[in-house]
């Protein structure tokens, strides 16, 4: 498949190439992905769109070095991915990959600060958990635990954590699922914050199309493979989205 | 360095579940504390008691004879490997006690004037050693000073070889070889009745007509001298002037009784601790596991962040190990409290000038190694399978459980469960494993408690069948030399007197094979009613006409059953040798013993009609007359009182095994909870949601909590039956463990026993269910219902 590139100075990042993924639950197989072909460019910031269960969480769960494709190749860098084992991939997810989830996943007994400083403390050249709160607009609740905020602070922790390792890929699975309009614009400031500033490859899973025009490019995702790319000519603030 | 975050995360979640690791940490601890308190007694014993022998020079050999002439010492010293013989004169005395009501006895005992005796040392607690030429001074033990309240300067009137004698107390003092100090023959002490005087010897050879001779010798033999060889020449050597047999520490009283508690004590060193520990181990897998399930997200998201498996895996096993090591600091503190406590009570117990309560490194160490190590154990299939556990997994919440319709509902009796019982088994039987744990756990804090208590019963039995149905006399005299049928009607005829039956007393060795024994037989009328042999039914064994019977244990001692035939020699007399053969074998608990016909061991020594003394009902009434005349008697040497006796055995329990009891009891209440408290928390947390779920729908507090607490219930109640069979088992277990030479402990459980182990636990688990309920009624419905989980 060749994707429309927009990107013409920009190198490529990931290459996917037949990826599948299959799940057995007894007797039944899943068919999560069925031989996924994408380049993804560094720096840029995608949007998969797609109905529930087509693949899209799968696919960044394997980007992100969470999981194991049944077959197929992601070469990151040049570097193939396909076969690491855990602790190949653990070193990979420490030092390029960052996470943002619909529930946040903070650690409850850790405050705010600590959460991002959790990551400061075991990344190569993080910026200071300070700074990565400071991104996301957040040193004034540094000292709160997740309990005391609300579910848009939470998420913005949560991408302030992710971001301080200053990952090389930010993969977003529906970040603002769980959160109300204006929250969710909120994150998706940060988000685009993150992405203009550090440059930072990132990859948003919604299944809200509105979301999709502040993308460079959204992929639509069906029965477990790409329907179709489009690119953005402009970008959208998140600010003008409504949904 | 500045704590980690993941540190951080560990010291916070361990202070909000701080109650579990409380609870954990007791169970360890009680392990622990049992462990180093047991260790630390014997170590404590075994170095006091090897100190006092070798500072105070207590003897190997001890010889008893009739009357030997002094010169037989130089032939003692002449045999190869003896270094060292001291002679002595021992004397039995009765004496008036103030305050006494009962003639109490003493045994006196010969040390040189002016100084300390060659062996056997006394370790002076006051006043001064006795003067050469002040003929009746004597320093008394301790035990029998502190129990009737005697001290230097107190004035005792004695009749010592049928001599009225006013003795003066000029000291009061302990010695290795009364340790654990009994009248002869007795099985217990009697601290107020019998103690042990020492006396001049120039005195006591005036009085006993002893001069230039000796009735007693100690001997202390060169390293690595053959003890057998010794006491065999020795044994020839004094035949000629009435030798009782030479014998060595092995069957020295006092340090037999010392070796056989540690024995005893060493039996319980592992039992107890390695139970407690192996029931922290499950609840520490139990908590981690559930706090795993609980933290799939967390562990997801740790992964997801770039944490290695072994990262995470440790973070649970710190945590398993804080818990331990919170644990082994409170056991170490308790086990050293009450080891310093037991200490104490040995010290009552057993008469040392003082018993430090010393702790070896290993005992610490090992402890370390053991709670640590039990911890990684009750941790490593958690760790494991965090490690194991796939990132991208960890980030789905745990799939929705699997329910299916349970037992009783497959039986097609689903109407009789309301939809709560039904909620309640359906969870028991799909957590199938962990309810047996539970279940196991509590019914082993159980066992535990009734292991703990039952040696009460036992006891209690013991004292009831000894002194009971064996034992039946109120009052047993003994006379200085045995006499003839006159002596007996004598005693017979002392006031108050209302039943008297004649018994005769031979030390002998009784002999089969290679196996020798020094005892004293009893030879009691055929048709007696005060002195028993009993079988294991406790119905009375008549003394067959001819043949010997011996208790149990002796038989075991000799390897011999009912048929063989033994050789007896007697040790007194004209010291006959003869066959008999065993006709009965007949249980015992206290002591070893062996019987016979009274007119069959007379003529079996060649003599009349001879007795040693005599068994007495004596009527209440007259009990003071009755003293009186035995105190006025100088033919007697010695009374046992049955009362005297069952009070000194009671409180010998009450104070000792009663204490010790509560202790355990107490321990095995703490494990009680410690696993109900747990497995309500773990239960909790798992249904927080379905619960709170059903608040919202309009069920009362009362009702989700009958589903959380019926559950408890259940388990508790199916606890029980398998706690008291663990208890049997356990108690069955120290049976075996602690049958010792001396000692033979039946297997009694009281219905009291089981009931109160039930109480126990049935409180545990109450006191359990309420702090669980009060965090049932604080449940957060909304923060439940919005969390993810
Ligand atoms: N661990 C798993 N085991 C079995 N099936 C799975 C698992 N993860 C995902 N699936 C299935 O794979 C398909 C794709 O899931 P997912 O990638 O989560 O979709 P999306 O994120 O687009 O909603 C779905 O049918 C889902 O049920
Ligand atoms: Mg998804």
């Amino acid at each position: 498949m060749s994707a429309p590139q927009e990107h013409s100075g920009a190198s490529l990042a990931f290459h996917i190439e037949g990826l599948t993924k299959v799940y057995e639950m007894g007797d039944v197989l899943v068919h999560a992905l069925r031989g996924v072909t994408l380049d993804l460019y560094e720096g840029e910031f995608v949007v998969l769109l797609g109905p529930s269960g087509s693949g899209k969480s799968t696919l960044v769960n394997i980007l992100g070095g969470l999981d194991n494709a049944t077959a197929g190749s992601v070469n990151f860098r040049g570097e193939d991915l396909t076969d690491e084992d855990e602790s190949a991939l653990t070193k990979f997810r420490r030092n390029h990959v960052g996470f943002v989830f619909q529930f946040y996943n903070l650690i409850p007994s850790l405050t705010a600060l600590e959460n991002v400083a959790l990551v400061t403390e075991i990344a190569i050249d993080p910026m200071t958990a300070e700074e990565a709160l400071d991104i996301v607009n957040l040193t004034d609740r540094s000292g709160h635990f997740p309990a005391q905020m609300s579910g848009g602070e939470q998420q913005r922790v949560a991408i302030a954590r992710a971001v301080a390792k200053r990952p090389d890929v930010l993969l977003c699975d529906e970040p603002t699922g769980a959160l109300d309009i204006k929250t969710g614009i909120v994150v998706l400031e940060a988000l685009k914050r993150v992405n203009e500033t550090l440059g930072t490859l990132t990859v948003v899973i919604t299944h809200n199309a509105a979301i999709a025009a502040m993308a460079d490019r959204v992929i639509y995702f069906a029965d477990g493979n790409i329907d179709r790319i489009e690119a953005n000519d402009h970008r959208v603030d998140p600010s003008e989205i409504s949904w | 360095m500045t704590i980690r975050n993941l540190d951080k995360k560990l010291l916070r979640e361990l202070g909000s579940m701080k109650m579990q690791v409380l609870a954990i940490a007791m169970v360890m601890a009680a392990g622990v504390a049992t462990f180093v308190m047991s260790f630390g007694v014997i170590n404590s014993l075994e170095e006091t008691r090897r100190v006092y022998y070798d500072e105070y020079r207590f003897a190997d050999i001890f010889v008893g004879v009739k009357r030997a002439p002094e010169t037989l010492a130089r032939q003692f010293e002449a045999i190869p490997g003896v270094d060292r013989v001291m002679t002595r004169v021992i004397v039995g005395a009765t004496l008036d006690v103030p305050g006494l009501a009962e003639p109490a006895t003493a045994m006196l005992v010969s040390i040189p004037e002016g100084q300390q005796p060659d062996l056997n040392a006394l370790h002076l607690r006051s006043g001064r050693l006795v003067e050469p030429y002040r003929e009746n001074e004597v320093i008394i033990a301790d035990s029998f000073a502190d129990a009737n309240n005697l001290r230097e300067g107190d004035t005792l009137s004695a009749i010592i070889s049928g001599h009225q004698r006013t003795l003066e107390v000029v000291g009061v003092a302990l010695s290795p070889e009364f340790v654990y100090m009994i009248p002869p023959g007795a099985l217990m002490p009697d601290n107020a009745r019998f103690g042990v005087m020492w006396m001049g010897r120039d005195a006591l050879e005036a009085a006993h007509d002893m001069d230039g001779a000796f009735n007693d010798a100690v001997i202390k033999i060169a390293r690595g001298a053959q003890e057998d060889e010794i006491i065999r020449i020795i044994d020839t050597l004094t035949k000629p002037y009435g030798g009782l047999g030479a014998y060595g520490r092995e069957h020295h009283v006092s340090d037999m009784f010392v070796r056989n508690e540690l024995d005893q004590l060493r039996a319980m060193t592992y039992v107890v601790p390695v139970i407690f520990l192996a029931i922290a181990g499950l609840l520490l897998h139990m908590v981690l596991s559930r706090l795993v399930n609980l933290e799939r997200g967390q562990i997801g998201v740790l992964k997801a962040l770039g944490f290695t498996g072994f990262e995470i895996g440790l973070y649970y096993a710190k945590l398993a190990l804080i818990i331990a090591a919170i644990g082994l600091v409170i056991g170490v503190a308790m086990g050293l409290w009450f080891g310093s406590w037991m200490a104490a009570l040995y010290i009552e117990f057993f008469r040392f000038p003082s018993l430090q309560f010393v702790m070896s490194t290993e005992v610490f160490a090992l402890a370390t190694l053991i709670s640590l190590g039990g911890a990684l154990v009750g941790a490593i299939k958690t760790v494991r399978a965090v490690m194991k556990l796939p990132p991208a997994e960890a980030m789905r919440s745990e799939p929705p459980p699997k329910f299916k319709p349970v037992l009783i509902e497959r039986l097609g009796l689903t109407r009789l469960l309301s939809p709560a019982g039904r909620m309640i088994f359906r969870q028991l039987e799909r957590r199938a494993k962990r309810s047996i744990a539970t279940s196991v756990g509590i019914a082993a804090s159980l066992g535990v408690l009734i292991g703990a208590a039952f040696t009460i019963d036992s006891l209690d039995y013991i004292l009831d069948v000894q002194f009971n149905q064996a034992e039946r006399e109120d009052i047993g005299l003994t006379l200085v030399e045995a006499g003839d049928r006159q002596a007996f009607l004598d005693l017979a005829n002392m006031p108050g007197v209302m039943q008297a039956e004649p018994y005769r007393s031979v030390p002998v060795k009784l002999k089969f094979g290679h196996r020798t024994e020094r005892i004293a037989i009893l030879g009691m009328q055929a048709n007696g009613d005060m002195h028993r042999t009993l079988d294991t039914e406790l119905t009375p064994v008549p003394l067959p006409k001819d043949g010997i019977v011996i208790s149990e244990n002796l038989a075991r001692n000799l390897q011999v059953t009912v048929g063989d035939l033994l050789t007896f020699e007697a040790l007194e007399g004209r010291r006959p040798i003869r066959n008999v053969y065993v006709s009965a074998v007949v249980q015992q608990y206290l002591g070893t013993g062996a019987y016979m016909d009274l007119s069959a061991l007379n003529a079996l020594m060649q003599e009349g009609p001879s007795v040693s003394g005599a068994w007495l009902k004596v009527d209440e009434a007259a009990l003071p007359e009755f003293y009186r005349a035995v105190r006025k008697t100088p033919s007697i040497a010695g009374l046992s009182i049955r009362k005297a006796a069952m009070d000194s055995f009671k409180n010998l329990l009450a104070e000792n095994i009663v204490q010790m009891t509560i202790a355990n009891v107490g321990f095995a209440a703490l494990i009680a909870f410690g696993v109900v408290y747990n497995s309500a928390r773990i239960s909790l947390s798992e249904r927080a949601r379905e619960l709170a779920s059903m608040r919202v729908l309009g069920f009362s507090r009362r009702e989700i909590s009958a589903i959380l607490l019926g559950e408890l219930s259940i388990l508790i109640f199916a606890a029980i039956p398998i706690g008291y069979l663990m208890g049997y088992g356990l108690a069955a277990a120290i049976v075996v463990s602690l049958d010792t030479e001396l000692f033979r402990i039946p297997l009694i459980i009281d219905p009291e026993t089981y009931g109160m182990g039930g109480l126990v636990i049935l409180v545990a688990g109450a006191i359990s269910a309420l702090a669980v309920r009060r965090r049932l009624d604080r449940l957060d419905l909304i923060g439940v219902l919005k969390s993810r989980e």
